[in-house]
């Protein structure tokens, strides 16, 4: 299945400009404003057409708001305007878990450790017992990983200021560089994302 | 004329009972029906074919003949009769013997056959006809509560209800998001809100943000099978478990008697709320007494696994919300099981509040709040209210919306929690050479399989053009709509044809079904339904007449010639001549042929208003025309966005 083309651009929705660094309380603002202006509700007595409009207009405006108002989809969704789309968190089926082989290279030990002790945790889990020993070892595991989340979004905003930079400078040769840096940081977060919830699942959380 | 537009009005259609009311000025009213009472039971005899009995009166025919009597209809609605087996059997009604799987559920009363949505749409009509009563006036538009957590076939089956009643639901309202309108309206509330509503048969919880009249959710959580009818039951059962270790009489086939059990654990439930013991009492004919002291402690202990099921949906919409239970500045609580003492101490907990010297809002009936809420999202569609035209309500969806994917695993496509309307697109092609159809299954709910999501409906895409394997490329669009019920639309992009889509709703009745079940032609009185005809006719009749009147004043007017602008004027003399009369058929004849006269005006405003609309069909063509004019749509101020 392929992601949804870009019809419409979310940005304009807001009357943005294609950049990053979004003030969130304003878009918030921005959002309550419009809905005032576009709700079905305000279209009950109105022609069929009207009420059809409304009602597209309206899912639109939530649908930019809500991607827009979060950090990591607002960066997906730019990435997939400007034609680098990533495989979004929020979408994929959660059966179709990522490979391992696509595990960043600096991490490999550290995942084909973590895969033993999940497997074992999954065990004990199945057979009724509990070694706390390797709870406290995937409790750790989960909580270092936590921090890299963290880490990584602050990193993220970094990549902000710089894209809006190069984009106000109409430097396309950095643009592109934050595009691929921004795209490897997402694939990373994405990974380290899915070993929290699969240590969670396996702690039985 | 200054014709009153019709009023709509706010009706909570209720597991256990039923309300509807209106906007009186700035304050929502229940309005009473004939006993003076707000509250219709949601009960229904069906004492003999063709003939229905709706709330208190049909109370009594719970003991003289049980099986012909509904009631928590709204449990059944929407759902398959694999999903409500267990408490099937609590009910005294049948169910009819030759339903398959995956149908909708029938009720066998008689020889007659009845839908969740039919008896549904019996209450509905007493509510209707209270409304009517009151209003002396015809009524044909209401604005419906349904639990938050209600998917999407049990929101249809609620609509389908209304247009059986004949009603117009202009929307479908959340009951907890109800509540809380009714509760901010004159408050001027700013903050988080929760409100926890314990019903009859449905639980919710919703946590909305309120600013300046904006009242947005931003999660909610429930369980639609879970209420006030879930104590019932288990009370039941443990004093039929009681009267037969007592006396040795298994009374549990004796649907009379059982019935008799429910009343007696019934009035010494709601008895718990206000004393610290009360008495079960039974005299039935032919058994000994039976009496039981119960006590509020023994009560609240029997009744706490079911409270508890309450908890994890309250923490799952706080993480959803992104807010602790410390950040909550108001709860409020809603629903008639929220009157059980042992519900305040819960919630107290759960959301932190006896620490913060809060405690939970109950000075609104939790019985008619839901209700006066719906009045006044009712207002809000109907506009022109000075006292709510600064209030918005922003829902949400409480469930993901998915479509199954190889495996049967299952791709969210709308995540649950989104901001309605909201909608998603996706593309599909074809695996083989000339395929000409796709078929698309549609699910809702949060697990990772499709077999335990809730089936919603499969799409059948027809007509695709044959090509080769994959070269078609269909986009299909899914729009969950301010009811939180889903649209879909379909276009093969290559050859731009609209593939037409078969939808088979899991659950649901197709629209000649309901057509079929409108309620119209059922029990009645012959002069009743000539009276209301008769109304409907001159309500009509002074619609018309009304635009008509309005006409001169549309730019469309000069466009047509002065003999049909005569001839117009002299056939809405003639129709204000018959309206007073008593005579429908003249009056519909005098109608038909006005509107027949009027027929060009009309398409010369429609061509006007469409290329009005037109206008700002996209957002990116709706920014481009800003400031076109005064007339121009104005769907997007620019907006005001400072980046720090």
């Amino acid at each position: 299945m392929q992601p949804a083309s870009a019809v419409h651009d979310y940005f304009a929705v807001f009357g943005l400009p294609r950049k990053l660094a979004i003030d969130t309380s304003a878009l918030e603002r921005s959002f309550y404003k419009l809905s005032r202006k576009l709700h079905p509700d305000l279209y009950a007595r109105a022609s069929a057409g009207e009420q059809q409009w409304s009602l597209d207009q309206t899912s639109l405006l939530n649908d930019a708001y809500r991607t827009l108002r979060n950090p990591v989809s607002r960066t997906e969704y730019l990435l997939k305007l400007e034609g680098k789309p990533v495989a979004s968190e929020e979408q994929a089926p959660q059966g179709d878990k990522p490979k391992d082989s696509r595990a960043p290279a600096d991490m490999l030990e550290e995942v084909f450790e973590l895969n033993m002790q999940l497997e074992e945790m999954r065990m004990n889990r199945k057979m009724g017992e509990d070694d706390p020993s390797l709870r406290g070892d995937l409790e750790k595991a989960r909580t270092q990983f936590e921090g890299q989340l963290a880490d990584l979004d602050e990193e993220l905003k970094t990549h902000w200021q710089q894209w809006d930079a190069a984009v106000d400078a109409g430097a396309t040769e950095r643009t592109e560089q934050v595009k691929d840096k921004m795209f490897a940081l997402l694939d990373r977060r994405r990974y380290i994302r899915n070993l929290v919830r699969d240590v969670n699942d396996a702690l039985g959380a | 004329m200054a014709q009153q537009e019709e009023r709509i009005v706010g009706i909570d259609l209720g597991t256990t009972n039923s309300l509807v009311a209106y906007m009186q000025g700035d304050q929502p009213v229940v309005i009473p029906g004939e006993d003076g009472s707000p509250l219709v039971p949601s009960v229904v005899a069906i004492p003999e074919k063709r003939q229905s009995i709706v709330g208190n009166p049909a109370h009594k025919y719970l003991v003289q003949s049980p099986e012909r009597v509904v009631y928590s209809a709204k449990r059944l609605m929407g759902r398959g009769v694999e999903d409500v087996q267990g408490e099937l059997k609590l009910f005294p009604f049948h169910i009819a013997p030759d339903l398959a799987p995956g149908e909708v559920i029938r009720l066998q009363i008689g020889d007659e056959q009845f839908t969740p949505p039919e008896i549904s749409a019996l209450v509905l009509r007493q509510l209707k006809r209270n409304a009517e009563r009151y209003f002396g006036a015809p009524l044909t538009k209401a604005v419906i509560t349904v639990p938050a957590y209600f998917n999407d076939a049990q929101r249809q089956a609620t609509k389908d209800a209304g247009r059986m009643a004949g009603l117009e639901v202009l929307r479908l309202v959340n009951e907890p998001t109800a509540a809380a309108l009714a509760y901010g309206l004159d408050r001027n509330k700013e903050g988080i809100v929760a409100v926890y509503d314990l019903g009859g048969g449905t639980f919710d919880i919703s946590i909305l943000k309120l600013h300046e009249g904006i009242f947005e959710v931003i999660a909610t959580n429930g369980d639609t099978h879970l209420g006030g009818d879930d104590i019932d039951n288990l009370l039941i059962a443990v004093a039929l478990d009681d009267i037969q270790g007592e006396t040795g009489v298994d009374l549990r086939y004796n649907g009379a008697a059982v019935q008799a059990v429910r009343k007696a654990v019934i009035d010494a439930k709601i008895a718990l709320s206000s004393a610290e013991t009360a008495r079960i009492s039974l005299d039935l004919p032919g058994v000994e007494p039976y009496h039981r002291e119960i006590t509020r402690e023994q009560f609240n202990q029997l009744i706490q696994p079911i409270l508890a099921r309450t908890v994890e949906p309250c923490l799952t919409a706080m993480k959803d919300a992104g807010i602790r239970p410390e950040q909550m500045d108001e709860l409020v609580l809603v629903g008639g099981s929220t009157r059980i003492p042992a519900v305040w101490d819960l919630t107290s907990q759960v959301f932190g509040l006896a620490a913060r010297g809060k405690k939970p809002h109950r000075d609104l009936n939790p019985d008619e709040v839901v209700a006066l809420g719906a009045a006044v999202q009712a207002k809000i569609l109907e506009g022109g209210s000075k006292a709510i035209e600064d209030m918005l309500l922003l829902d949400v969806t409480p469930l993901s919306l998915g479509i199954e994917a190889l495996g049967g695993v299952v791709a969210k496509i709308i995540q649950r929690n989104s901001t309605i309307p909201a909608s998603a697109t996706e593309h599909f092609t074809t695996g083989v050479d000339g395929q000409t159809n796709v078929a698309i299954h549609v699910l809702q709910g949060e697990r990772e399989l499709a077999k335990d999501c809730r089936s919603l409906a499969r799409f059948d895409l027809k007509g695709i053009p044959p090509m080769s394997a994959g070269l078609p490329r269909i986009e299909v669009k899914f729009l969950i709509d301010a009811n939180g019920i889903l649209q879909v639309k379909a276009r093969e992009q290559r050859s731009g044809q609209e593939a037409q889509i078969e939808v088979k709703p899991t659950y649901g009745l197709t629209d000649e079904q309901v057509e079929s079940m409108i309620l119209e032609s059922f029990d009645h009185a012959e002069d009743d339904f000539r009276e209301r005809q008769l109304i409907e006719a001159r309500n009509e009749a002074e619609n018309l007449i009304a635009h008509v009147e309005k006409a001169p004043t549309h730019p469309a007017w000069q466009q047509l010639t002065e003999d049909e602008r005569n001839q117009i004027i002299a056939l809405a003399d003639k129709l204000r001549v018959v309206i007073p009369g008593d005579d429908r058929a003249a009056i519909r004849t005098a109608t038909e042929a006005l509107d027949k006269a009027t027929g060009r005006f009309a398409e010369l405003m429609m061509d006007a208003a469409v290329s009005t609309a037109l206008r700002g069909k996209t957002m990116e063509s709706a920014g481009e025309n800003l400031g076109d004019g005064p007339e121009a749509p104005h769907p997007f101020a620019p907006a005001e966005i400072n980046e720090k």
